[in-house]
């Protein structure tokens, strides 16, 4: 059954308080027994610039974005018009009044005067609502009316006021989620913002039909569940796996899941040590790993771009428990900082000069990445090489409703350690052994000492430039990644979403995992063809074999990527040889909306297009969801 | 039980030059372990790369030989993840003040519980004798093709301005003083830094062996208090901080060696102790690190 949703946008300049807005909403759904997606798009700015946040909620539960806009609550003029006041040479979007369906609504600021003209169209519920006003009221019973025009900060709140009179959704709810945001001290702004909501709602109620044909109701919904950011389920899968020390130097998109950590230092016992570049942090959390602790680095392109040094390091010497969180974002070089990206999965596959074994694995969404944040660390520890987790910009910011963690089946695998024999007792810490791993010891263990060395080495961890060693230690260090192949399971690699035997088959990997499966109940529903949806999630080492059978089984192949040149699809091609058909492709930073992917997949079936790019809705009319 | 010397060295074919100041340099740290009667496995050498850099090799503790630059980050994250560790760092003038120079000045910010031997011979040793950063301007060493072109750092000035808590010169061809030095720098609660004046005898033949025993002499020699007596004193430290500066830069006739300046200061250690529970042990073996519960974390997400 095709879902029921609804989609609400909120924009304005940083700095004006959108994402609390939006936020506030997200969890009030989730709570009310709705499945909240909500993502937020902004620039590489702190005060100003336009950004904006969309709020998808629906009974069922859901995974991406929507491009379509059922209410736009514009806190600016430049959220309906673009920026071509500031910008009048070089405008870099025309509003989002294109994104909104037919019969939807526009809540903005009366003080804008009558918009109508401006709107160029005429089939659109108006809101407008004199912000300042509301705000002037609202402050009346703290006697602050006078000072209304301080409390600007508030009309992020007066839009949400008058969105909850529109949709109709449970006031109290909202009340309630604002009042945790301001505790202590800080009570009285609780007070304030309700007072302004409660304004908003009224005044809304009072001058506008209750007819907005969109609705949100909240209801009853089964199990326990959490409305959680990507940045925070990767953080809290590298706690519950025993994470002893993060390093990290500020960078967007990763900062985030830093700060989170940090947060909670004190009560889970977390290193977390901000440095003086990424080419400290790498090492640093190479230090630690050879210390015995599970360490980590998160950061984003740019900051990996200076660490494969150390990744090279980490490897010949064999650290165990490093992981490095890669969040991509819009490349090369500095590129789009604060948008997304799937183009480092070259990058990923190789860190560094020379040959040498390593793990990428790549989670599809919060979930995944929770879990795999996790799984990365026993990896790291069983087969002593560095594991790359790759993440974005996107997942980092995506908030959505989903399943409350389950934690009870996770083990942590500390690897294979090894046991002192007695004083001296000849420990070999790159010992050559059939499986290739060399039993690992914490530092300071009673008898026991090690060298290791970023020269190639005997087994005792000394420089050696002899070709036997450089011969064994380099094939027993290899002979790790095939044994990682053997061991880890089929399920952790890829996934076939949908039937097996369907007449098409799309090909993704990382965060156009939601998209597509969002699409692929619609898709299926419309074409009257069966769909399913290869995920790859190990990108080193590769299923090779059994992602060669699939695709070589399958009828029709479609790749979906969130980059220029369809990385995934050259790698399968390198790894299987099977080379897919169509690309469906998007590289303007921001992330693929169900609308594009069911849009892909038809130009792909109907025109047979070889090479089919998506530029957003921000930038052209919005593709109608299908109707059936 | 007593350690001796030997029980510090390794069979490891050392393969300086001969006449290398490294040797001094090497038996000074044998010597200072020895002194501190400290168990071989509770000390970790690291090193970056250069000649310098294969010292781990001929010590009998742990030893990780790192990257060019990045010794620090490395000791650094080893000795947060494993306080119980006692943690020495060595490496070149190249290693340590050009291209580790960024990390020279955050160790000195973080004054993590160290000490940081860097071996002075105003060249890169490993890569056939170009300048390194504290060869001063106009010098021609044998294997440059023309002067040095750009002015010499000087460490201990820098390593003032960075926070370093405890800064000494120390004399290769001194052993007995540079282990003093040594003792007193792992004593040290906090960032220790001893550069050692190292004649290459290979690559630098203008600050040799002959040039330095003309020249060194020890400040403790002369009356001076390198010592902050009170730590929280602001004058204090600036006073002592600009004696230190005078002597840094007294590098002509006479040149000084020994403990420059000197002051207990909390280090990222004692942060952290403040903030995590469980500071002190190895984060490895720290039992509440792998039962974590993350109900509260869960519940907040409702
Ligand atoms: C990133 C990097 N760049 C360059 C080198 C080459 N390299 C090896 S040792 C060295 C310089 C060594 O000089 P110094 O640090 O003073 O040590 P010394 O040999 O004098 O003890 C250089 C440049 C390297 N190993 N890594
Ligand atoms: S080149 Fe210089 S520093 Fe290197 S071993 Fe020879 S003498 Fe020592
Ligand atoms: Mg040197």
């Amino acid at each position: 059954m095709p879902k029921r949703f609804v989609s609400w946008m909120i924009g304005g300049p940083q700095g004006s308080g959108i994402n609390v807005a939006a936020e506030t909403l997200a969890k009030a759904f989730s709570r009310g027994g709705l499945y909240v997606f909500a993502n937020i798009e902004y620039h590489s700015n702190i005060m100003g610039k336009h950004s904006y946040y969309r709020v998808r909620v629906s009974e069922d539960p859901i995974h991406a974005p929507v491009e379509e806009v059922h209410l736009l609550a514009a806190l600016d003029e430049e959220t309906l018009f673009g920026d071509h006041h500031h910008n009048p040479e070089f405008p870099t979007h025309h509003g989002h009044v294109h994104e909104v369906v037919p019969g939807g609504g526009i809540i903005y600021d009366a003080d804008l005067g009558d918009i109508r003209d401006r709107l160029k169209r005429d089939d659109l519920r108006l809101y407008p609502v004199p912000y300042f006003e509301m705000i002037r009221r609202a402050l009346e019973p703290f006697g602050k009316a006078a000072e209304y025009r301080q409390y600007d900060i508030m009309r992020n709140t007066v839009a949400l006021g008058a969105t909850l009179a529109i949709l109709d959704y449970d006031f109290d709810l909202v009340a309630e989620v604002i009042r945790e945001q301001f505790k202590g001290r800080r009570a009285r702004l609780a007070d304030m913002n309700i007072q302004a909501l409660r304004v908003t709602y009224d005044y809304v109620h009072e001058h506008f039909g209750n007819d907005f044909p969109w609705k949100v109701r909240r209801r009853e919904r089964r199990g326990d569940h959490i409305l959680i950011r990507g940045v925070q389920a990767v953080a809290l899968g590298k706690l519950q796996a025993g994470l002893g020390v993060q390093t990290y130097y500020p960078i967007s998109p990763a900062t985030d899941e830093s700060t989170y950590l940090e947060a909670v230092q004190s009560k889970y016992n977390v290193v977390v040590i901000q440095t003086e570049d990424e080419i400290s942090a790498i090492n640093m959390a190479v230090g630690a790993a050879h210390a015995g602790a599970r360490a980590s680095t998160s950061t984003a392109g740019p900051g990996f771009a200076l660490m494969p040094e150390g990744i090279g390091f980490a490897a010949i010497t064999e650290a165990p428990g490093l992981v490095v969180f890669l969040y991509q974002r819009g490349g090369p070089s500095t590129g789009l900082p604060t948008r997304t990206e799937q183009a480092d999965l070259g990058f990923a596959l190789h860190p560094a000069h020379g040959e040498f074994p390593h793990i990428v694995i790549a989670p599809g969404d919060v979930v995944e990445a929770f879990y795999d944040s996790f799984e990365a660390f026993n990896w790291a520890d069983r087969y002593q090489m560095p594991v790359i987790v790759l993440v974005d910009k996107y997942l980092a910011s995506s908030y959505i409703t989903v399943p409350r963690f389950e934690t009870r089946h996770l083990v942590i695998d500390r690897g294979i350690r090894y046991q002192p024999a007695g004083q001296r007792d000849g420990y070999l810490r790159h010992a050559v052994t059939e499986s290739g791993i060399s039993p690992w010891v914490v530092p300071g263990t009673e008898g026991v000492v090690f060298w290791t060395t970023s020269d190639e080495h005997n087994p005792k961890g000394h420089i050696s430039e002899g070709v036997l060693h450089r011969m064994e230690q380099m094939d027993k260090r290899m002979r790790k990644l095939e044994l990682a192949a053997r061991e880890i399971p089929d399920s952790k690699k890829f996934t076939l979403h949908g039937p097996a035997d369907a007449q098409v088959t799309l090909v993704g990997w990382g965060t156009t995992k939601g998209a597509i499966l969002d699409a692929l109940e619609e898709l299926s529903a419309l074409n009257g063809l069966t769909f399913n949806f290869l995920q790859i999630r190990m990108m080193r080492p590769f299923p090779a074999e059994p992602v060669g059978a699939i695709l070589r089984r399958a009828r029709r192949v479609i790749l979906i990527e969130n980059n220029y040149s369809g990385q995934l699809g050259n790698l399968i091609r390198e790894m299987t040889g099977f080379r897919i058909p169509h690309r469906v492709l998007k590289y303007d930073g921001r992330p693929f909306t169900v609308n594009e992917i069911l849009e892909g997949v038809r130009r792909a079936l109907e025109n047979d297009e070889e090479r089919i790019v998506m530029i957003s809705s921000e930038a052209r009319e919005v593709i109608p969801w299908p109707t059936r | 039980m007593a350690y001796a010397v030997k029980d510090y060295k390794t069979e490891v074919w050392v393969d300086w030059c001969p006449g290398c100041g490294d040797f001094g340099i090497l038996n000074a740290i044998h010597q200072a372990l020895a002194a501190l009667q400290l168990p071989p496995h509770k000390v970790a050498v690291f090193s970056g790369i250069g000649c310098s850099g294969k010292t781990p090799h001929y010590i009998g503790t742990y030893g990780i030989h790192t990257l060019h630059g990045r010794v620090l980050p490395v000791a650094t994250g080893f000795k947060l993840a494993n306080p119980e560790m006692t943690v020495i760092a060595v490496g070149g003038d190249g290693d340590g003040y050009g291209i580790g120079a960024g990390y020279f000045l955050a160790a000195g910010r973080r004054n993590v519980d160290l000490t940081y031997i860097v071996y002075n011979n105003g060249v890169y040793g490993l890569t056939k004798g170009q300048a390194s950063p504290t060869l001063p301007k106009g010098v021609q060493t044998k294997s440059l093709p023309e002067p040095n072109l750009m002015e010499a750092l000087n460490p201990i000035a820098v390593a003032l301005g960075a926070g370093y808590t405890f800064i000494a010169r120390g004399y290769a061809y001194d052993v007995r003083h540079l282990r003093d030095l040594i003792v007193a720098a792992i004593q040290h609660r906090g960032t220790a830094l001893i550069d050692v004046l190292q004649p290459c005898p290979t690559y630098n033949n203008i600050y040799t062996r002959e040039y330095y025993n003309a020249r060194v002499y020890k400040l403790e020699e002369t009356g001076y208090d390198p010592v902050v007596h009170n730590p929280t004193d602001e004058k204090e430290i600036v006073e002592k901080k600009a004696q230190a500066l005078l002597k840094a830069y007294e590098n002509g006739d006479r040149i000084p060696i020994g403990i420059f300046y000197r002051v207990e200061r909390p280090t990222l250690e004692d942060e952290l102790a403040a903030r995590l529970p469980h500071w002190g042990k190895a984060l490895a073996n720290l039992e509440p690190i792998y039962q974590r519960d993350l109900t509260p974390l869960l519940d907040e997400l409702r």
